[in-house]
């Protein structure tokens, strides 16, 4: 059943890339416990409008947890508190009355601060151009079902593939590491016969993007994977380091 | 002006091949000269940029997101469908193409459909060697299930998550593309200007929304793939930023808008729970495989669903519609849940929801089938809910899914405007008045990688652009159009939010131009709508600058835009007296209050001209001729 609740938030409030932030404090009061965590931002946003006070900036989209465009830290986690939950999933309903919650963005030296709670994931993009692709034009493509693939390794793939890359693993990582998202992507074409004949051109040249974008080293925290709101495994880490020193010791790619 | 769709003649099956014989070239050492500019990074955009630019041409391509990752196609959950005929059931292209037209109610193209359903297994082809990972069976083969208005299995699928994999696939593209300097991209830009010179689309002018900057560019032909217009309704299944403001300025540009009454309401959504709420969750129809449809056989009975015993439960669409079933097409679907809530017969505290059940299902199958099924979906449903659908039915209830409507195209996807396409659900072309189910995936894709990389190269061959620069006359005066219209928006400075207008305007479009719709109604929401309109331009108050990131201006400008097209929609809902697919109209309708057609009078295409600002759109008709199927009355009994 419907009930309300009053809270405290502490949200980061950053006016732009190169301005200093603080964290302001707002009450959120009578807040339905059936809302979003983002409706609750979006009540505090109208009232802060009325006030003639600036509204939070938060990124967000479809509100359905899959685009991957919102995410904040939440009380020190990623996404906030629930296991396998987006930012846009997550319920007033596991908040109490009378909490307090901070707010803040990612923060990684490879995500610049935009303004508040928004921040510039250009980088994953970069990432992927790196080679996270299948070279193949439109047009000449065999018969879907001309490779077989066994049912294992597709599940196992789109588990990879799951990934909505929302930043979350970067920002929970002590290291600000960007492993689990190159590992997810490097594992499901590395899992599917389509994605053999580049394997080993594309681990080396993910990892070394992500190096040369600033992104810290793996140390085996597991933090990613205990705040991926996709839950995804860092058995992928794993399979990526296989795959990049398979492509560092047995392939001609340099 | 009469409008021309330029079909090519010959036997049906035979008209995209000859068309693409007849279709001029472009010499590939000549493509590299030419700039196109792509709006939108779904899959119709993203599948449109990234081919493209294989082919050769330079491309620009623009998002409104951070990232072209994230469009809404990403959304869909439930899968595509392709005539592969893989499960051995019946199915052919043919069929897939009959299904596409009824399901449509007979409104759409017989040979846009037609092209359609040849391309569709194409579609499944490239996305699987871009490394889509689709379900499969135990032998390795490509898994398929059933969608509404179906009686066969065509359906591809990755878990409930097939939007998601199909877009990162046509991303993975664009990402190479990217990587090779043949497509340049400019996400967190919102186009607000279209361009015309001499009768030609040359460019676009965009806000940039990180810096607040007009920007101009320029090219040889424009694609817009931006979407539908669901959001005109406030809550909808859309994400938060969709819109029809690229459309809309195209429309006033000179680009016709065609059925924009066409909307569809989904019947399997997650109902509606408070004022807050800023949208609608979908649950994918693929649950109707596999859950049934029910209500209290008595009005107001307020027990909980297991209490109620077998008897005195009425699985209605099972009983109206003993051959589909739970599979009935959308519109039908939702028309049905809506009339047994107005029974009184609606579950839950809001009484506007039906039961979607899988006990059976689970007794049958096993949880474990079913939760490979629809885990993902199940998982939603609890997150947003607090309820396990693996022990307690699941309450739906209708709300606003897609578009039908959208800018008017010819069979090369060119719009009225010579130069400016038209791709995905932002064109109106092939669900007539009534999308099926994994039908939207399936033409986002086909009209990217399979049509417009051909008929783009006829238009730029057969055309002569001069050279323009972003000084041209007409460049400047789009700019300036665009900043007038920024300052007016933060010049207003009045006392309701435009979160507080949109909500209202959405009100209004629900109860008057929703499920059902009548004379009456449709000529009070027009002045309902025209005195909001006037309100918000004295009232509206947008916080902040306009050389800045400012979520609450870009909102304004779309709302705005929604303002206007709001009316247009109930214009044509007023002018198609007659019911179809996602369109009805209560005085039309067969004794079963199934929608009844007026084919004598209204097997048309209505294309809306902008005449002016406060002048009434003028109306334009392309009749529909069915030389291949033979118009009926939809049954699905």
């Amino acid at each position: 059943m419907t009930k309300t609740i009053n809270i405290t938030l502490k949200v980061w409030r950053q006016f732009g890339p190169d301005v200093k932030g603080r964290l302001e404090t707002y009450q959120a009061k009578n807040i339905s416990t059936d809302m979003s965590f983002l409706e609750m931002l979006d009540v505090i946003n109208e009232q802060l409008t009325l006030e003639g006070k600036d509204p939070i900036a938060f990124d967000h989209d479809c509100r359905e947890g899959i685009c991957g465009m919102c995410g904040s830290v939440v009380n020190g986690r990623a996404h906030g508190p629930e296991k396998g939950t987006t930012l846009c999933q997550l319920h007033m309903r596991h908040f109490s009355d009378g909490d307090t919650v901070v707010i803040e963005p990612w923060r990684s030296r490879a995500f610049k601060i935009i303004k508040d709670l928004v921040v510039d994931r250009s980088a994953f993009d970069q990432i992927i151009q790196a080679g996270g692709y299948v070279s193949v034009n439109a047009g000449g493509a065999p018969d879907g079902n001309a490779v077989p693939i066994s049912q294992e390794n597709a599940e196992k793939a789109m588990d990879a593939a799951a990934c909505i890359g929302c930043g979350a693993c970067v920002a929970s990582c002590p290291n600000a590491s960007a492993m689990l998202f190159v590992s997810a992507k490097v594992s499901q074409l590395a899992l599917l016969p389509q994605g053999k004949p580049e394997a080993a051109e594309r681990a080396l040249a993910m990892v070394r993007k992500m190096d040369d974008l600033g992104f810290g080293n793996c140390t085996n925290e597991t933090e990613c994977e205990a705040d991926c709101p996709k839950e995804i495994s860092i058995v992928n880490i794993a399979r990526l380091n296989r795959e990049y020193l398979k492509a560092g010791f047995l392939s001609s790619v340099i | 002006m009469q409008l021309d769709a330029k079909i090519p003649g010959g036997p049906l099956t035979e008209k995209w091949d000859r068309h693409r014989f007849e279709l001029k070239l472009v010499n590939p050492a000549n493509k590299r000269k030419f700039n196109i500019i792509v709006v939108g990074t779904g899959l119709a955009g993203g599948s449109a940029a990234a081919t493209l630019a294989e082919l050769g041409y330079d491309v620009k391509n623009f998002c409104i997101q951070d990232s072209p990752r994230r469009a809404h196609s990403i959304a869909a959950q439930g899968g595509i469908n392709a005539a592969k005929n893989y499960p051995n059931d019946g199915d052919s292209i043919w069929r897939l193409f009959y299904d596409t037209v009824k399901g449509g109610d007979f409104r759409a193209r017989e040979a846009n459909v037609c092209r359609l359903a040849q391309l569709s297994t194409n579609i499944i082809d490239h996305c699987v060697a871009q490394g889509v990972p689709f379900a499969r069976d135990y032998g390795g083969l490509l898994a398929n299930r059933s969608f509404g208005g179906a009686q066969v299995s065509r359906t591809f699928y990755a878990r409930g998550q097939t939007g998601q994999q199909l877009l990162l696939g046509a991303y993975s593209s664009l990402s190479r593309q990217i990587a090779a300097g043949k497509v340049t991209m400019f996400p967190r830009r919102e186009m607000l200007e279209l361009v015309v010179i001499n009768g030609q689309a040359r460019g676009i002018v965009v806000r940039n929304l990180v810096t607040g900057e007009m920007e101009r560019h320029e090219a040889h032909a424009v694609v817009l793939c931006t979407g539908g217009y669901g959001n005109v309704f406030f809550l909808s299944t859309n994400a938060m930023a969709s819109n029809v403001t690229a459309s809309y300025r195209a429309y006033k540009k000179g680009a016709f808008f065609a059925n924009p009454c066409f909307t569809q309401i989904h019947p399997t959504c997650i109902p509606v729970h408070g004022d807050y709420q800023s949208k609608l969750t979908l649950m994918s129809e693929s649950l109707r495989n596999d859950g049934r449809v029910w209500v209290p056989k008595t009005p107001g009975d307020k027990r909980p669903p297991h209490q109620i015993p077998e008897a005195e439960r009425d699985y209605y669409l099972e009983n109206k519609y003993p051959s589909f079933g739970n599979l009935v097409p959308r519109d039908v679907a939702s028309r049905n849940a809506k009339e047994q809530c107005d029974m009184g017969k609606g579950v839950g505290e809001t009484a506007l929801a039906v039961y979607l059940d899988f006990e059976d299902a689970i007794k049958r199958d096993g949880r474990d089938v079913i939760e490979k099924k629809y885990g993902n979906l199940f998982q939603m449903y609890e997150k947003i809910t607090a309820d396990d659908p693996y022990q307690t039915p699941m309450m739906i209830y209708p709300a606003v899914h897609y578009t039908m409507g959208g800018l008017w195209v010819d069979y090369n996807l060119m719009s009225t405007i010579p130069g400016l396409f038209v791709l995905g659900e932002a064109n109106f072309s092939d669900h007539g008045a009534n999308r099926l189910g994994a039908s939207a995936l399936m033409q986002g894709l086909a009209d990217g990688y399979f049509v417009v990389p051909y008929t783009i190269g006829g238009y730029i061959s057969g055309t002569t652009p001069e050279d323009v620069t972003t000084d041209h006359p007409a460049f400047k005066e789009a700019s300036q159009q665009a900043e007038i219209r920024t300052r007016k928006l933060l010049s207003v400075k009045g006392k309701r939010t435009v979160d507080d207008f949109h909500k209202e305007l959405g009100h209004i479009m629900w109860e008057y131009c929703g499920m059902a719709r009548n004379n009456e109604g449709l000529d009070k929401a027009k002045t309902m709508i025209r005195s909001l309109r006037e309100e918000f331009w004295e009232n509206v108050l947008v916080p902040g600058g306009g050389k800045a990131f400012n979520q609450s201006l870009e909102r304004a400008g779309r709302v705005a835009d929604f303002l206007e097209f709001g009316e247009l929609m109930l214009t044509d809902a007023l002018a198609r007296q007659e019911s179809c697919g996602g369109h009805f109209n209560e005085a039309y309708q067969t004794e079963e209050n199934e929608a009844r057609r007026d084919d004598e009078n209204f097997c048309h295409v209505a294309a809306w001209e902008w005449a002016g600002d406060d002048k009434a759109p003028v109306f334009h008709k392309e009749p529909l001729v069915f030389e291949h199927v033979k118009l009926t009355q939809r049954s699905y009994k």
